[in-house]
């Protein structure tokens, strides 16, 4: 088959100089799926940007060639140009809900694309519209075509991005993040529709993707960038068997697993350097353990080391003599730490810190001028859950399922009831809310939205210490910040800095030593590390398991990423619809789920071993919370869905002493 | 004492205000996170160029507020009268300019009148021609002479300013350059910066000296109605701009900072409460509102001249009740942003930390919101700047404005309008005014938006942690 995008020598830089993309080459074979891998700052999206010239200001394509299709893409005068986006290659973009206009319906947006691309005109238009929808799997498209982006959920909205970009017939499609922004099933749905796609229309994918098990799931060619450069290539069996970049072997040791338990994730020290601050010799050579003198005098050549892989490090360039033996010395590493892994650890029997039964959160919907109450959104409905000391309990969901909304109410941020709420065996209930303040804290979700712009860090830790009357005076605070520092490893003279200064993970530090200030017991985590690289997630993630040993804290850890909860928990929760549909110690929900949900989450999760895991499609989004379906709420959605369950919502069923699940296949036998 | 000074409410307002502004500033001197973002704007060039026009006219200002009532010679059985006339330091430096006024119009830099009148020569017959001016161009004996001897007079005031203007700029540098450097020395401004503000000083030095030369013997910029000099005129509104400027938004601020940053965070009845007040409040015409206000006051202070001693306090009560009444009408549109901002930054994660350890209600609004929407107050308070002076030359124009008798660019710009219907058109005046106004609101503008640009944390990363 014919190469349909050959790139070569690519280079784009900034006005100043800085060459933010350098010197790329690849080519995409008709019908192949190309990944381009990499932590965000590395320039894959201005990599796809440079090839359809859609550079923002103040970046200028400086130097390569690239053909698409036989055409060479920067020798097109502009008009020419506009022929090729959206025709021969259309690009999708990471946020749907941002790409696509609000004030227009679908089948308009959609039309758009095709009066442009395919002279289509009239009635014609509509009926291939349509068509384009069922094509991408949109139930009632007839009646979808004429709905506004709006009416539309995420995935969805995806899928509608999709329609459009399929509305040119493109030969090349560029999938930037195409499910970043999307919960695991959706983006199972959304991986296979694309996977669909080009079986059946036979065209290119370049996927631009910070995610190992996406690449491992989809592509055929990887291509690993980091710092504008591409470092490694080569077939995704070969990658994955096998990758030879110390980066790319890196960012496998980095990513949290159930083999890593008990044993710190290998984090890259450091982040990113910013794009462009261009230092002599190799790129990675700061963060690299392998690292020599050359590696910081002489930037490393691209050496081709088997049909069809590359790399960039000068272990295996012909300089390196010694190459050989620190591949196998790395290879011995990894397995020193496989036989390593112990499984989970014992059972530590310990007081249960906070037992919350029956809580509930409901937001009332008030219409008309009078501001009636007409109904209730139930966004918890009912939860009841116990977090023992110095544990942790995972707290898994998609997004829209309450999870955030609980950890919430735990605070006392969102006024909620409950039937009983103790925490280390005294009453929440009625009790003053400033005295249990300094003992549950929270780490949120996103370091940049955390941190308040105008405060320096020593003003920050020092708020919670000030309002609730920690240390007595100033001095002492002082030496408690210093302290708090260097827990979380930052330097001591990072005090008296804005948080802007600080890079996500040093920022995602500062959020951490900041709930540490009050000595909470109970920590709980949103989503710490969904804004986060992997590699600064595998250091967040080593620095809340030490804490944990250290302070013996019990952490309540909220996340959609299942990889990062076979790490870390003790006990899972899965939520769905406001309510926890199983619970158990973390082995037995994820080794042997009983919930059709939980089976359904844990099949969505891409894997990096590529093992054929059954996949276990579910249709359909969410209901909305303000109008649960009658029954178990799960019903619509599950392929083992009986009468029952859209009669009466399934009663707790212990199947073990810790594991409870919510689901009348489970429960018939053992009530 | 062969004087009295006088303290107007507006001067007292105006020393308030001098006050705190030096105390921030030593504040801030003493430390040294809040003092960087200052030498941030130490480093702007456009800053510190719009900060030395700003401050002339701050000067004109400042020198224009204290007042003094001279004694006059006689004395009423051994107690000394004092003149019921109100001058200032200012007033004082210009005396000539004052003092000389002229029949009525005449253009900038002329030696005649405006407009032919009947004069009776010598020989006692009576030509129609353009007279004299009394002041304008007296020293010369022929009209003809006037066109070399303002360029003679023009050249010497700017070498004359130059020459000052440099003398000042090599004084200033030495004197830097002997100090020794203090704090961490490694801070000082570009030289970009300092060539720029050394520009603009000798620029400014010229023009004013040639002004100053000129003045000496021309009306600069002409006379107007009633003969006097419009560049006197421009001056004195100096003061009454930013008073209308500065006072107004002593009253607007706070209500505009607390009402709408406690409607954004508290929501609930607090924000349908404060929602409501500005809704109806806006919606009334705000010239009739204002209006109203002003007549009532102004039937109140008219029955009540006992309160006064001089026309200038009475003048200078309305002129402080004007500014009151245009704060208590135009905090709305403020407020209204500030509430749509505090709705977004109640919502981030930062704010919701902080509730959780506990931290008081107005301690978060102190802390975390009021810093986060400074910027926004600090441009639309000097974007309202231009236009407050505006609406004290709309109000004016209606006839509730500042007092007949006070000189402001409101009553310049009102008088211009039948000036402008005139054939001959007298533009001068207006021109003036629009020039001073401009040259006033612009640097503003620009040092406010430098002084934005560096208290922004993002727009400023000083270094990076490694």
């Amino acid at each position: 088959m014919g190469e349909i995008l050959n790139v070569s020598g690519l280079v784009t830089k900034l006005r100043n100089g800085a060459r933010i993309v350098d010197d790329i080459s690849f080519s995409i074979r008709a019908g192949e799926t190309y990944a381009l891998l990499g932590e965000s700052g590395c320039g894959k999206s201005m990599t796809a940007l440079s090839l359809l010239r859609l550079l923002p200001d103040g970046v200028v394509h400086a130097g390569g060639e690239a053909q698409l299709d036989g055409v060479e893409l920067f020798n097109l005068r502009e008009r020419e140009m506009r022929d090729v986006r959206g025709g021969t290659a259309a690009m999708i973009f990471q946020e749907p809900g941002l790409s696509l206009n609000p004030v227009m319906t679908v089948g308009e947006q959609i039309a758009e694309v095709l009066e442009l691309h395919q002279d289509m005109g009239g009635a014609a238009v509509l009926q291939r519209c349509v068509e384009l929808l069922v094509q991408v799997g949109i139930p009632d498209a007839a009646r979808r075509v004429t709905e506004y982006p709006m009416q539309l959920s995420g995935g969805m909205k995806q899928r509608v991005m999709i329609a459009m970009a399929l509305a040119g017939q493109p030969k090349l499609l560029i999938a930037d993040e195409p499910t970043t922004a999307l919960d695991v099933t959706i983006q199972a749905q959304v991986l296979q529709l694309l996977r669909d796609t080009q079986n059946e229309t036979g065209m290119s994918l370049l996927l631009i993707t910070h995610d190992l098990g996406v690449v491992a799931e989809m592509a055929h060619q990887v291509g690993v960038m980091y710092a504008g450069q591409i470092v490694e290539q080569s077939s995704r069996s070969q990658l994955l068997a096998k990758p030879l970049h110390p980066y790319t072997q890196k960012l496998f040791a980095a990513l949290p697993s159930a083999a890593r338990i008990g044993q710190p994730l290998a984090a890259i020290p450091g982040s990113v350097p910013p794009l462009g601050s261009i230092t002599q010799g190799c790129r990675f050579a700061a963060r690299c353990d392998k690292a020599w003198a050359l590696c910081n005098e002489q930037a490393p050549q691209w050496t081709v080391v088997g049909e069809g892989q590359g790399v960039r490090c000068h272990l295996y360039s012909e300089l390196a003599a010694g190459s050989l033996l620190s591949v196998a010395k790395s290879e011995n590493l990894q397995g020193e730490s496989d036989a390593a892994s112990v499984g989970y650890p014992p059972q530590v029997s310990s007081y249960q810190l906070l037992q919350v039964e029956n809580l509930r959160v409901h937001f009332p919907i008030r219409k008309g001028i009078l501001q009636r109450v007409i109904g209730q959104v139930k966004a918890v409905d009912g939860v009841s859950l116990e977090i023992p000391q110095g544990r942790t309990l995972s707290l898994v969901g998609e997004s829209g399922c309450g999870k955030t909304t609980l950890g919430k109410a735990l605070l006392q941020l969102i006024t909620s009831v409950a039937d009983s709420m103790r925490f280390a065996g005294q009453d929440l209930i009625g009790a003053n809310v400033r005295g249990q303040r300094a003992a549950m804290q929270m780490v949120f979700q996103d370091p940049y939205a955390s941190l308040n712009p105008k405060m320096r860090v020593a003003e920050i830790l020092e708020e919670g210490m000030v309002a609730l009357n920690i240390e007595n005076n100033s001095a002492e605070r002082q030496a408690h910040i210093d302290r708090l520092l260097g827990q979380v490893g930052l330097a001591r003279n990072s005090k008296w800095r804005y948080p802007h200064e600080f890079s996500g993970g040093q920022r995602q530090r500062i959020a951490i030593a900041r709930a540490l200030a009050v000595s909470p017991q109970l920590l709980i985590c949103d989503e710490p590390t969904s804004a986060l690289d992997v590699s600064v997630q595998a250091q967040i993630l080593n620095l809340l398991k030490s804490l944990q040993q250290e302070l013996n804290l019990s952490y309540l850890f909220i996340t959609h990423n299942l990889a990062v909860v076979e790490y870390l928990a003790h006990e899972v929760c899965v939520m769905y619809l406001g309510r926890i549909v199983e619970r158990g110690t973390a082995e037995e929900v994820l080794r042997s789920p009983k919930h059709p949900y939980t089976q359904a989450l844990l099949s969505a999760v891409p894997r990096i071993d590529g093992k054929g895991v059954e996949r276990i499609r579910l249709e359909g989004d969410m209901p909305s919370p303000a109008n649960p379906p009658p029954g178990c709420y799960f019903a619509p959605r599950c392929a083992h869905a009986m009468d029952i369950c859209r009669a009466s919502y399934p009663p707790a069923t212990k199947t073990t002493a810790t594991h409870i699940v919510h689901c009348h296949l489970h429960g018939d036998g053992l009530h | 004492m062969s004087f009295m000074p006088v303290m107007l409410w507006s001067d007292v307002l105006v020393f308030l205000l001098l006050a705190a502004g030096i105390a921030s500033a030593w504040y801030v001197r003493q430390r040294e996170h809040l003092l960087l973002p200052w030498r941030r704007v130490a480093e702007s060039a456009t800053a510190m160029v719009s900060l030395l026009v700003v401050s002339l006219f701050l000067l004109v200002g400042l020198l224009d507020t204290l007042h003094y009532r001279v004694a006059l010679p006689e004395k009423n059985g051994g107690v000394t009268v004092f003149s019921p006339e109100v001058l200032s330091v200012f007033d004082k430096l210009v005396t000539t300019l004052r003092t000389q006024t002229e029949k009525t119009y005449s253009a900038p830099l002329a030696v005649t009148l405006y407009a032919k009148e009947s004069i009776t020569d010598a020989q006692g017959r009576v030509l129609r021609d353009y007279p004299r001016l009394r002041y304008g161009g007296a020293h010369l004996t022929a009209a003809q002479q006037q066109d070399s001897d303002v360029l003679w007079r023009g050249l010497t005031g700017v070498l004359g300013g130059l020459l000052v203007g440099g003398l000042f700029v090599g004084v200033v540098g030495w004197a830097k350059r002997s100090l020794p450097k203090r704090g961490n020395g490694g801070h000082s401004c570009p030289p970009y910066t300092w060539r720029a503000v050394i520009i603009a000083t000798l620029i400014i030095a010229a023009l004013i000296g040639m002004t100053v030369n000129l003045a000496a013997a021309y009306h600069v910029l002409g006379t107007d109605k009633v003969g006097q000099d419009v560049l006197y005129l421009s001056l004195k509104s100096i003061r009454t701009g930013l008073i209308i400027g500065t006072v107004t938004t002593l009253v607007t601020l706070p209500l505009a900072l607390l009402l709408g940053i406690a409607a954004g965070y508290l929501r609930g009845w607090v924000d349908d409460v404060i929602q409501y007040i500005y809704t109806v409040l806006s919606s009334i015409p705000s010239v009739l509102l204002i209006a109203a206000a002003v007549l009532m006051m102004q039937v109140t202070i008219d029955t009540h001249p006992q309160w006064f001693e001089t026309s200038a306090s009475r003048a200078d009560l309305r002129l402080v009740f004007l500014c009151l009444i245009l704060g208590v009408t135009s905090w709305t549109g403020l407020c209204r942003l500030l509430r749509g901002e505090t709705l977004k930054l109640r919502e981030l994660e930062y704010i919701q930390a902080a509730q959780s350890f506990g931290v008081s209600t107005l301690r978060i609004l102190t802390r975390h919101i009021v810093p986060n929407v400074m910027h926004i107050v600090l441009i639309s308070l000097v974007m309202d700047f231009s236009g407050l002076v505006l609406a004290e030359a709309v109000l004016s124009y209606v006839g509730v404005g500042v007092d007949p008798s006070m000189i402001s660019f409101g009553t310049m710009i009102n008088a211009a309008r039948l000036e402008m219907g005139r054939d001959p058109m007298v533009w001068w005046a207006l021109a003036s005014a629009f020039g001073f106004m401009l040259v006033l609101v612009l640097s503003a503008n620009l040092f406010a938006d430098a002084v934005r640009d560096a208290f922004d944390p993002r727009l400023n990363c000083t270094e990076v942690v490694a």
